[in-house]
């Protein structure tokens, strides 16, 4: 399979990675001015043909592409050609980047000052950017990074900007048009702007693809954009956007360029900058306007230490290779290439598997952190302890071996973990611990996450007159999600072992056929919210199944699957990670069948979701208060879509959500392990 | 007889010979041996009249004049001489008896290639490596009573087991010989073949048909897996002009004429067919019509299928031709082309009726140069848009343009260097110009003299659009005389570790850049991925326009020191090309047909319904496969 060229499933721990070099140390040691001001020769794509961005723009108008579809616009609209064409002019000058050297130059200077102040190191694989280095002279480069926050793109010009690497154009959303000044100072560092929704603006579509395809294809620049679409705010991959990727691809397809590097780049943040507002968010608590001054003015970001940051730039993939045996290139023979046509089944299916492949490609080289690991277990105790008569937290020496054994875990798993080996465990563990103040808090030796809003007394007790138990819940919350965040990072490491312990547990029989319908029926069900490439369940369930047996947690034979004596610790922890996200559909499930009213409309759902789980959790009929992320609440949402059990009305009822009760809630029962996972209804999901 | 018309006029045979000369012009040395003169005009200069009547060049021993193993006439071949200068033998060719100074280093510094590592044929024929024939005893009696001449002589047998595919030769010089035909028989005429082809029905026996032997589709190989006694039918007797028609232009020809011959015949009576595909000197009429072949000067006179007016084939269920020789039918789809393309699998064509033309008065050869492939493209679209294309039209890219520089004989140089001759040519005509990436445009133009010089010019006008700028008649000439002895180059390149090939596509005009992009990168890229040590020379040209695309020619050639097999390894990355021919939206063939070297293709070319529909007719026409060479289906 093809696949094969972006990752392999089997034994993840031989994955060989390179070695990191520290960018900011030589900021530390010589003048930002000079490095702003240096000398700039960046290789080039060796089909280039150079123009400057004025051409461009007239190479996109000119094009056959944009003719036929301004002519299909106004014979169908009745509108004159030429109004056509200056509507398609006005859009490509929304649009447009005015990428400056001048202003990288200057954001080369600043944004050297601010990442000294924030960060402790920016780690960079060398070997990554000599290989895109080669890749950019052979073919056209697209890049494609990680999206956690906004400085994303700034830091990835800023790197190619140090290495002297050719600098990108970026898509980027509309809403930082909002932001007029910094919206045109990204516009001058290579930024060009789409809009959220253009559902059916044909000429929208024409103007935008044909944009990027000429760019592409003239070897302009690399051309950058986000495969998730959005900063995830959840550190979890998001599942990948294919309209972007759709039209890169599509000039190789037609054969306009020979072959394309696509470049995964895993961004990773060992604090994210935005961590609070995006559980914030997720919580529909009121957060601070998104403004100019918004990031960098605030001087208690400026006044934090952020940790480092890491670059990697992933081998760069063909998408000829990509495409070899899969995708027929003659089906384009028979309509001139210039008419925009539907994608056929054949090529949307490759472009989805693609886009899967690559965004685990990105998750394979996201570099975990000690604190990473030590999240998901503080979270798991939370949970754990919350029971009476339990003493809050946990003793940090048994902290600090269950994070040494979840290291040796994590490896095993194949995860990129940066654990400081020539240090202590106990060292390791309490420097993690205090780059996160806000987050968790250690008293008498015991560490637990810092909930309370003061003193030692429970949460009844501490109420005081001017915050409400709902108030003081969704604070408690802020921190829980911003926890389970740093956990989520390192989800997609645990990701298909946890699924196979969740289907034992929930299997009605240890036979390894039964296993599997428990196994693929849970794939199916979260398949919105991590990310599961489409098609790949037998692969999945047999590598998840490797890693078990190969870590000596489970025997399988040729009918069963057993848990051994030892891997009893793994099953539980790796079944804890995943609760959370099991109560979450549970609860989805049933606010649907119990709460939803005919009326209930897709825009009404997360605010009365919100309230049903809030009016459970302080009942105390719900454990994980991490089900009120609202983020989860759509994934859940989106999943009962696609398995049909809710449905969209249209027409009249725009909008609105019919749900079919009975899927529902059998479905609700199935994720709770009442009901067996029969083959029927995996078959028909 | 050459020819029933009367060809008494004294001012036809005028035209007749100065014709032939034009011929002369792109095939031949002129007589005084002055090579610059322009192929336009060519002076009136002794003729032997008459002296070429009657006189065929393909004896039924083809051994007699022709290689073995390697391209065209024995005497004539290129080879390094002591002072390490190449040199073209022979008297045949403009080129012949000339010294090409700065060949050696083109080819050295192209493909990486010494002369110090040769790598020589085996020097000759031996017989005895050639399985003895299995032949078909009843079959051969009944044949004797007929009194049609065979041969089941090994070297006979040798000769006819190939067209010229690289492994054909390649196998050749190494003196390995597969599956060779159990013997050889020449039919006189159309009669002979009727004979011929009840016998092997009756006694089921497998025939191939063989024209000129040029077949590059491995067309003319013999399937390994046939055990029935195989004959090759060998039509090269069957070479005369039954009638001239003025009335009508037409002449009907025997099948096994081969190109040279019937242009020389019909010029001694002041005509022409116009068709000269680059194979011309040894290719067959029948096998022009039986792979769809196409000629050069295309652009006047028609493709074979445009020029053919009348066929008369005999297959095992009987003769098959139409009832008259009206210009345009209606009679449901054109049993023509059944005929044409069928490369040999419904049976022998043996007679046919084709258009011919008046020469033509006057003949001037040019060229452009173009700052780039670009541009020259985008020229020869507005060519076509316009429908102004003369007789040929070809554009080569910067490497071919540079062979072609390599090419210059001593005489009409006075360069020291291949790289002088170049820069020179660069600097003092073309300032600007970047000598890596300008391509030239060879033309051709044909027609009464006054028209020529004015379609000279409307073609040059717009070249000048796209800054194209005349080079001269000299470099046009020099590029279709290239034409001719390219063949004979690829076997100096194999004395030398070069192996090498071309390759052809149709393809429509907005898809001919990125085709000849595309699959010049894949065919490098295979190269290196498949080991070859050294970049291979990795060239196209657009040869023919039409309303609505264009023909590509690649030429591919390496270096094959330290690959252990390098005829497989040259069979993957052809195989390559031809895949990124077809996702690029080229076709499988423009004119060198399918053969069995492309049949693999074929379902995806013509769709499954589109086969099925070739293969009833097949089996209505053949039910016993008697023609079994396999090709195509
Ligand atoms: C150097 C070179 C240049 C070439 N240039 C051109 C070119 O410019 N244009 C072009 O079109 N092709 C070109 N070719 C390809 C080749 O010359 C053509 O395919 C040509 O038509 C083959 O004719 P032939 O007489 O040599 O046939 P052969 O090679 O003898 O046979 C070709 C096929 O036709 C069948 N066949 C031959 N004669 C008959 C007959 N009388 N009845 C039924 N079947 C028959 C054979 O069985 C075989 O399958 C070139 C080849 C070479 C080597």
């Amino acid at each position: 399979m093809a696949s094969k060229a972006v990752y392999s499933h089997r034994d993840p721990m031989l994955k060989k990675r390179d070695d990191f070099e520290d960018i900011l140390e030589e900021r530390r040691n010589s003048s930002d001015l000079r490095y702003a001001l240096k000398c700039y020769t960046p290789v080039v794509y060796k089909g280039i043909s150079p123009c400057k961005a004025d051409a461009l723009t007239n190479m996109v108008l000119q094009s056959s592409h944009l003719h036929y579809v301004i002519s299909q616009v106004s014979k169908e609209t009745g509108r004159a050609v030429d109004d056509v064409q200056d509507e398609a002019s006005a859009i490509l000058e929304e649009m447009a980047q005015r990428l400056q050297l001048s202003t990288i130059r200057f954001f080369a200077f600043t944004l050297s000052k601010v990442f000294k102040t924030l960060f402790r190191s920016i780690c960079v694989n060398e070997e990554g950017i000599q290989r895109l280095q080669q890749a950019i002279q052979e073919h056209p480069v697209v890049l494609l990074p990680s999206h956690r926050s906004y400085m994303d793109f700034l830091l990835m010009s800023y790197l190619l900007y140090t290495y002297d690497l050719a600098l990108p154009v970026i898509a980027a959303g509309m809403d930082f048009m909002g932001m007029k000044f910094v919206g045109e100072m990204l516009r001058m560092s290579g930024a060009f702007f789409i809009r959220r929704s253009f559902g059916g603006d044909k000429l929208y579509w024409a103007v935008f693809s044909e944009y990027v395809k000429t760019m592409l294809k003239n070897g302009y620049a690399p051309v950058e954009f986000f495969l998730e679409g959005t900063r995830s705010r959840t550190s979890k991959s998001l599942t990948p956007k294919l309209g972007l990727l759709n039209i890169v691809m599509d000039p190789f397809f037609k054969g306009e360029v020979f072959d394309m590097s696509l470049v995964p780049v895993s961004i990773s943040y060992e604090r994210i900058l935005e961590e609070s507002l995006y559980a914030r968010e997720m919580l529909g608590v009121p957060k601070p306007k998104e403004s100019t001054s918004g990031l960098f003015k605030a001087r208690k970001v400026l006044s934090q230490n952020y940790g480092s940051i890491h670059v990697y730039f992933g081998q760069p993939v063909s998408l000829r290779s990509l495409a070899e045996g899969r995708v027929n290139r003659s089906q384009f023979s028979l309509v001139p290439r210039h008419i925009p046509k539907r994608p056929s089944e054949e090529i949307q299916n490759f472009v989805n598997d693609s886009a899967y492949m690559l965004v685990r490609a990105q998750e394979e080289n996201m570099v975990l952190k000690p604190w990473v690991l030590l999240a998901s277990l503080l979270l798991q105790n939370h949970h754990q302890s919350q029971a009476p008569g339990q003493k809050p937290g946990m003793a940090l020496d048994e902290l600090t071996e269950r994070v040494v054994w979840l290291r040796d875990l994590s490896r095993q798993y194949g995860a990129f973990l940066h654990w400081p080996d020539h240090r202590a465990p106990s060292d390791v563990v309490s420097s993690s611990l205090s780059l996160h103040p806000g987050l968790v808090k250690i008293s008498e030796g015991r560490v637990q996450l810092a909930l309370e809003l003061g003193g030692d007394v429970g949460p009844k007790e501490s109420r005081s007159a001017d915050t409400t138990p709902e108030e003081e819940l969704l604070s408690r919350a802020v921190i829980v999600l911003s926890c389970a965040s740093y956990r989520n990072q390192a989800l997609h490491v645990f990701l298909r072992p946890a699924l196979l312990a969740l289907a034992i547990h929930a299997a009605a029989s240890t036979k390894k056929q039964e296993v599997f319908y428990s196994f693929s029926f849970l794939r199916n069900m979260f398949s919105n919210e991590f990310i599961l490439v489409p098609g790949a369940t037998v692969q999945d369930f047999e590598e998840a199944c490797y890693l078990l047996v190969k870590t000596g947690a489970l025997q399988i034979t040729q009918q069963e699957v057993l848990v051994t004596e030892r891997g009893h610790r793994t099953i539980v922890f790796l079944t804890s990670m995943l609760d959370p996200f099991l109560q979450g559909y549970q609860v989805v499930c049933r606010f649907l069948c119990e709460e939803a009213t005919e009326e209930l409309t897709e825009k009404q759902f997360i605010p009365s979701i919100r309230r049903f789980i809030i009016k459970h959790l302080l009942a105390g009929r719900l454990r994980y208060t991490e089900v009120l992320s609202s983020d989860l609440q759509k994934n859940a949402l989106a999943a009962l879509l696609r398995l049909g059990a809710v449905q969209k009305l249209k027409g009249v009822d725009q909008g609105t959500l019919k749900v079919n009760t009975v899927m529902v809630n059998s479905l609700e029962d199935t994720l709770g392990g009442k009901l067996p996972t029969q083959k029927v209804v995996v078959a028909r999901l | 007889m050459a020819s029933n018309s009367s060809g008494g006029s004294s001012d036809r045979q005028r035209i007749a010979q100065q014709r032939l000369r034009v011929i002369a012009g792109h095939l031949q040395r002129p007589v005084d041996g002055d090579s610059a003169v322009l192929a336009a005009e060519y002076k009136a200069q002794g003729e032997q009249p008459g002296s070429s009547r009657e006189e065929k060049t393909v004896p039924r021993r083809r051994q007699e004049i022709m290689k073995w193993n390697g391209w065209g006439y024995s005497d004539s071949r290129f080879f390094f001489n002591k002072k390490g200068q190449a040199e073209f033998t022979g008297k045949r060719y403009k080129l012949s008896g000339l010294i090409i100074p700065a060949l050696k280093d083109w080819f050295e510094s192209t493909f990486g290639a010494s002369l110090q590592h040769k790598t020589p044929a085996t020097p000759i024929l031996n017989s005895s490596a050639v399985h003895p024939p299995t032949l078909n005893e009843t079959f051969v009696e009944e044949l004797k009573s007929t009194g049609i001449p065979f041969s089941h002589d090994a070297e006979d047998r040798v000769f006819r087991a190939h067209g010229h595919c690289l492994h054909e030769i390649f196998a050749l010089r190494e003196g390995k010989f597969g599956r060779v035909p159990d013997m050889v028989i020449w039919p006189n005429c159309h009669n002979d073949v009727v004979k011929v082809v009840e016998l092997a029905s009756k006694h089921n026996v497998c025939l191939i048909p063989y024209g000129g032997g040029t077949s590059v589709s491995s067309a003319l190989e013999c399937p390994p897996e046939e055990t029935r006694s195989i004959v090759s039918l060998d039509t090269s007797q069957m070479n005369h002009i039954l009638w001239i028609d003025e009335k009508n232009l037409t002449a009907h020809v025997e099948a096994g004429i081969v190109g040279q011959d019937l242009e020389r015949l019909l010029n001694e009576s002041g005509y022409c067919t116009g068709h000269e595909p680059d194979s011309m000197e040894f290719s067959s009429l029948g096998g022009w019509v039986a792979t769809r072949a196409s000629g050069m000067k295309k652009n006047i006179y028609g493709n074979i299928e445009d020029l053919v007016v009348h066929i008369k084939m005999v297959t095992p269920r009987g003769v098959i031709e139409k009832s008259c020789q009206g210009p345009r039918m209606s009679t449901g789809p054109d049993i023509h082309h059944f005929i044409m393309g069928s490369e040999g699998t419904l049976g022998v064509v043996t007679e046919v009726t084709m258009k011919i033309r008046p020469m033509p008065e006057y003949q001037k050869y040019g060229s452009v140069v173009f700052p780039n492939f670009e541009q020259g493209v985008a020229c020869l679209r507005e060519v076509a848009r316009q429908r102004c294309a003369p007789a040929s039209i070809r554009l080569m890219d910067n490497e071919q343009f540079k062979f072609g520089h390599a090419l210059k004989p001593q005489v009409s140089s006075i360069f020291t260097s291949f790289l002088d001759g170049l820069k020179k040519f660069y600097i003092t005509k073309f300032k600007g110009f970047d000598p890596n990436r300008l391509c030239v445009a060879t033309l051709l133009f044909e027609g009464d003299r006054e028209r020529v010089l004015q379609h000279e010019k409307q073609v040059y006008d717009i070249a000048a659009k796209f800054g194209g700028l005349a080079a001269g008649e000299d470099n046009g000439q020099r590029g279709y005389m290239l034409t001719f002895v390219i063949a004979y180059l690829r076997d100096l390149g194999m004395d030398y570790y070069v192996i090498g090939e071309s390759f052809e596509t149709s393809v429509p005009w907005d898809r001919v850049l990125d085709i000849c992009q595309n699959v010049k990168e894949r065919i490098v890229r295979e190269c290196k991925d498949k080991g070859v040590q050294f970049p291979p020379l990795s060239t196209c040209r657009v040869t023919q326009t039409y309303d609505a695309g264009a023909c590509v020619y690649f030429y591919f050639a390496f270096n094959y020191r330290g690959l252990s097999d390098p005829v497989h390894v040259y069979e993957q990355v052809e195989h390559a090309a031809r895949e990124e021919i077809l996702a690029n939206g080229g076709s499988l063939s423009h004119h060198h047909g399918v053969g069995k070297l492309r049949k693999e293709w074929m379902r995806e070319t013509v769709s499954s319904v589109g086969l099925g529909m070739l293969k009833s007719v097949k089996d209505f026409v053949d039910p016993n496969n008697i023609f079994g060479n396999r090709n195509l289906l």
